[in-house]
C-alpha cells in the first residue's frame, strides 16, 4: 500500500511537528511514508469563504499530486473533510471522488484501516480532548482519536464539559466576527482550565492555535498540543 | 420578487452583534434558556427509534411539496373555497398587509386578537394595521410579553427568550392594563394568572381573530396549528371571523402526512413528545367557530427562493427552531444581532434569500460551519452547505468589485497552485516572521498584530511560523 502523507498547510508553515509525528506513527506501526512535494493546500479556506473560482486550482492540484497513491492520510479532520464532503459539490468527477473516498484523517486511518488502537506511545500527562466540529460532524470521527490516547500508557484522558460546542475559530469566521468569536472562546478556555488538565488535544491545529491564543492570552497552564504528537511520544 | 417586511436587516451582522455583546445580562438569560431547551430535546429525540427515517421522511415530504409547489397550491385553494373559506393571495409583505388590514376593516371592529404567527411578524402586520387604527392584541404569553414591551421577538419559539422573569415582571406592572401591581410578584404562576385575566377579556369579546398556520394540507383545504397554551385555540373558534395568513411553502399534500410532522416538530421545538394543543380548521361549519374565514397565501420572497436549486432546501424549515437553541453563534448574540424575524442559522440562510441581492450579506457569514444546526434540524436542511452556496453568490455578484479580501485570496490561490511559489511563500513567511520572535512572548506567541489581524489579536494570542518548515525538514532528511 502506498501512503501519503498531506501535512496542509497551516501545518508545514506552522506546527511542522505534527508531520514529523504522523510519520513517526505509521513508520512505527512498519509502514513507509511518502511525501509528494507538490502538495500545498487543499483550498478550504477559499471555497468556504465563498471563493469558488480560486478554490478549484488548489482543488485540481490536490487530485493531480495524489492520484497515484492508495491512502491519503492528513492529520486534520477539517480538511479531510474539505476533501472528501466539499470537493465532489466543488466539481463533481469520477477521478475526484475517487480521490476523496481514499482521503482520510489519521484516526479513521489507524482505526479503520491499520486495526490498531495502540500505537505503542508513552505520555505520562492529563490530557482533555476538544473534538473539533468538523471530525465530530462532517467526518463523524466519534470516538476514534479517543480510543487511540485511551491506549497511550501513562495518558490519564479527563472529560470536558461542551466538549462538542464550537470553539469560535471558523477560518475567515474569527477574522470577520471577532467579538462572537471571542465570546464562543472564552467560555470554551474556561471550560478547559477547569478539567485541570495540562495538555488540550485536538485533531485540528486552526482550532489549537485558536483556543491556545486564548489559553495563552489568558495566561492558562495548559498547552495545546495535535494528538498526533501524543501518539508519536514515547 | 423580492419579499419585503421584517426579514431585512439595518446593520450589518457584525455591527449589530457587537452591540448585543455588550449585554452580560441578555448573554446569561440566553445561555440559560437554549441550554435548558437543547437539553430537554436530546433526551426526547433520544427516546424515539426511527428518529433518523423520521427526519429523512420529513425532508422528503418537504422536498415534493416544493417541486409541485403550483399544483399544491391550486389543490389548497379548490378545496378550501369549496370547503366555504375565501383564498387571497399576496405577492409581498404590503400586498399581504393591505389584503388583512381590508377585510378586517370591513368588520367595522378596531380590534383584533392574535395567535403567535411567524408570518404576520414577517409582514409587518400588527403595525400596517396600527397604522389604519386597529389594535391588535397578541395572546400568546411570550408574544404578549414583547408588544408590551415595545420590543420585537428575538427567538421563532420563544420570543421573549430574551427576557427573565424579574424582567417580565417589571414590564407587565408597567404595561399591562389594570394589573393589580401590589400582588404581581416575578413567580411563573402569578405572570401567567395576569396575563390570563388580562386576554381573557379579548377573547370573549373580540369579533376578529388572526392565526398563521403550521400545516396547511392541501387535498383537503385543512389548516393547523401546534400551539402550547391554548390561547390558539380561543383566537381559532371563538371570534365571527378569522384571517389565517400563510406562507405558501406550508404546504402538505395529504392528511397522511401531518402525522411525520406532528412527531417531529414538538420534540424538535418545545423537547416535548407531543403539543398541547392540535387544532384543525377546514373552511366554515354552520353554528361551530368563525363562520368567515379567510386564507391569504404569501410568497414574500419564497418563489425567488425556489428558484435556487442549492437554496431552496430552506424553505422545508418547520419553524421549529431546533438550530436556534443549539448554535453557539446565536448563544451569545440572540436573535436581534440579525436584523431578521427569522434570526439563528436558519434565519442566516432564509432572510438572505426571500430579500433578494444586496439585502443580508453579512448573514451567511453569520456562522462558524460548526454544523450543529444541520444535526439538530428535523427536515435535515444542509445549513452549512447553504451558507458556503450563499457566500459563493454573493463573491460572484461582487466580481469585478475591487476588495483588498478578493485580491488577498486571489493571491494566496495563485501561489498555493504551484509547488515552487507555494514553498518559497512558506519560506518567506518564516523568515519574515524571524524578527517577531524577538517581541514574543514566553510562550513563542504574538499579543498585537497590525490591521487585519488586529481582529485575531484583540482577543487570542498568535503563533509564529515554526523555524523550518515540514517540507524543508522533509527534503533535508531525504535528500542523502
Amino acid at each position: 500500500m502506498r501512503i501519503a502523507l498531506f501535512v496542509t498547510c497551516v501545518n508545514d508553515l506552522m506546527f511542522p511537528d505534527t508531520g514529523k509525528a504522523v510519520v513517526t506513527v505509521l513508520e512505527r506501526l512498519g509502514h513507509e511514508v511518502e511525501f509528494p512535494l507538490d502538495q500545498t493546500c487543499c483550498g478550504q479556506m477559499h471555497a468556504n469563504s465563498g471563493y469558488r473560482e480560486e478554490a478549484l486550482p488548489l482543488v485540481a492540484n490536490f487530485v493531480k499530486t495524489f492520484s497515484e497513491y492508495d491512502a491519503i492520510v492528513a492529520p486534520s479532520a477539517s480538511c479531510v473533510a474539505m476533501v472528501r464532503e466539499s470537493y465532489p459539490r466543488l466539481a463533481p468527477s469520477a477521478e475526484l471522488s475517487s480521490v476523496a473516498g481514499r482521503t482520510y484523517e489519521l484516526s479513521e486511518f489507524l482505526v479503520d484501516e491499520l486495526g490498531v488502537t495502540d500505537v505503542g506511545a508513552r505520555f505520562p500527562h492529563t490530557v482533555t480532548y476538544h473534538p473539533t466540529c468538523h471530525g465530530l460532524r462532517m467526518l463523524r470521527l466519534g470516538d476514534r482519536p479517543r480510543r487511540l490516547l485511551e491506549a497511550v500508557e501513562g495518558l490519564t484522558l479527563t472529560p470536558l464539559e461542551g466538549a462538542e460546542e464550537c470553539c469560535g475559530f471558523g477560518g475567515t469566521f474569527a477574522l470577520k466576527n471577532p467579538g462572537v468569536s471571542g465570546a464562543m472562546l472564552a467560555d470554551k478556555c474556561t471550560a478547559i482550565r477547569t478539567t485541570g488538565a495540562e495538555f488540550l488535544a485536538a485533531a485540528d491545529n486552526s482550532c489549537l492555535t485558536h483556543i491556545g491564543g486564548g489559553l495563552s492570552r489568558g495566561d492558562a497552564p495548559v498547552t495545546p498540543i495535535h494528538y498526533a504528537q501524543i501518539l508519536a511520544a514515547q | 420578487m423580492s419579499g419585503t417586511g421584517n426579514i431585512v436587516t439595518r446593520l450589518p451582522f457584525p455591527t449589530a452583534a457587537r452591540r448585543e455583546l455588550g449585554d452580560e445580562q441578555l448573554r446569561r438569560n440566553l445561555r440559560k434558556a437554549t441550554h435548558t431547551i437543547r437539553d430537554k430535546r436530546l433526551r426526547v429525540v433520544g427516546e424515539v427509534p426511527d428518529w433518523e427515517p423520521l427526519r429523512f421522511a420529513g425532508a422528503a415530504i418537504k422536498d415534493d411539496v416544493l417541486a409541485r409547489l403550483p399544483f399544491l397550491l391550486e389543490q389548497f385553494e379548490a378545496a378550501a373555497t369549496a370547503a366555504g373559506a375565501t383564498v387571497h393571495w399576496a405577492r409581498d409583505a404590503e400586498e399581504a398587509c393591505a389584503v388583512v388590514a381590508d377585510l378586517v376593516r370591513a368588520t367595522g371592529t378596531a380590534e383584533v386578537v392574535k395567535v403567535k404567527s411567524m408570518a404576520t411578524q414577517e409582514i409587518g402586520l400588527n403595525e400596517a394595521l396600527a397604522a389604519v387604527g386597529i389594535n391588535a392584541v397578541e395572546t400568546d404569553l411570550a408574544e404578549l410579553i414583547v408588544q408590551l414591551a415595545d420590543d420585537t421577538p428575538s427567538h421563532i419559539l420563544v420570543p421573549a427568550i430574551h427576557y427573565n422573569r424579574t424582567q417580565i415582571r417589571d414590564i407587565f406592572a408597567r404595561r399591562m392594563p389594570g394589573v393589580d401591581v401590589d400582588a404581581l410578584t416575578d413567580d411563573p404562576p402569578a405572570l401567567a394568572e395576569a396575563a390570563r385575566r388580562h386576554l381573557r377579556a379579548r377573547f370573549l369579546s373580540t369579533k376578529v381573530g388572526i392565526s398563521g398556520a403550521n400545516f396547511a394540507i392541501a387535498d383537503s383545504g385543512t389548516l393547523a396549528v401546534v400551539e402550547s397554551e391554548g390561547n390558539g385555540r380561543m383566537c381559532l373558534t371563538l371570534p365571527e371571523t378569522l384571517i389565517s395568513v400563510v406562507g405558501i411553502e406550508k404546504l402538505l399534500p395529504t392528511f397522511r402526512d401531518l402525522e411525520v410532522f406532528l412527531q417531529l416538530l414538538p420534540r424538535s421545538s418545545t423537547g416535548e413528545r407531543m403539543n398541547p394543543y392540535t387544532s384543525l380548521w377546514t373552511g366554515v361549519t354552520p353554528g361551530d367557530g368563525p363562520q368567515t374565514v379567510h386564507i391569504v397565501l404569501v410568497d414574500n420572497g419564497r418563489t425567488d427562493t425556489l428558484a435556487d436549486p442549492v437554496g431552496r432546501q430552506a424553505l422545508r424549515c418547520i419553524r421549529c427552531s431546533a438550530c436556534l437553541n443549539v448554535c453557539p453563534v446565536y448563544e451569545r448574540v440572540g436573535g436581534h444581532a440579525y436584523g431578521s424575524v427569522y434570526p439563528g442559522p436558519i434565519g442566516a440562510i432564509l432572510s438572505p434569500q426571500m430579500s433578494g441581492e444586496g439585502a443580508n450579506r453579512t448573514l451567511p457569514y453569520a456562522s462558524t460551519l460548526c454544523g450543529a444546526c444541520f444535526d439538530a434540524c428535523p427536515v435535515r436542511i444542509d445549513i452549512p452547505q447553504v451558507l458556503v452556496h450563499l457566500r459563493q453568490s454573493g463573491v460572484d455578484a461582487a466580481r469585478g468589485r475591487p476588495s483588498a479580501e478578493r485580491t488577498a485570496m486571489r493571491t494566496m490561490s495563485f501561489v498555493m497552485r504551484d509547488r515552487r511559489r507555494y514553498a518559497a511563500a512558506l519560506r518567506a513567511a518564516r523568515r519574515g516572521a524571524a524578527p517577531l520572535r524577538m517581541v514574543a512572548g514566553r510562550r513563542g506567541a504574538i499579543r498585537h498584530l497590525p490591521w487585519p489581524l488586529s481582529a485575531w489579536t484583540s482577543s487570542r494570542d498568535a503563533p509564529l511560523p515554526a523555524k523550518q518548515t515540514f517540507r524543508e525538514w522533509w527534503t533535508r532528511e531525504h535528500s542523502s
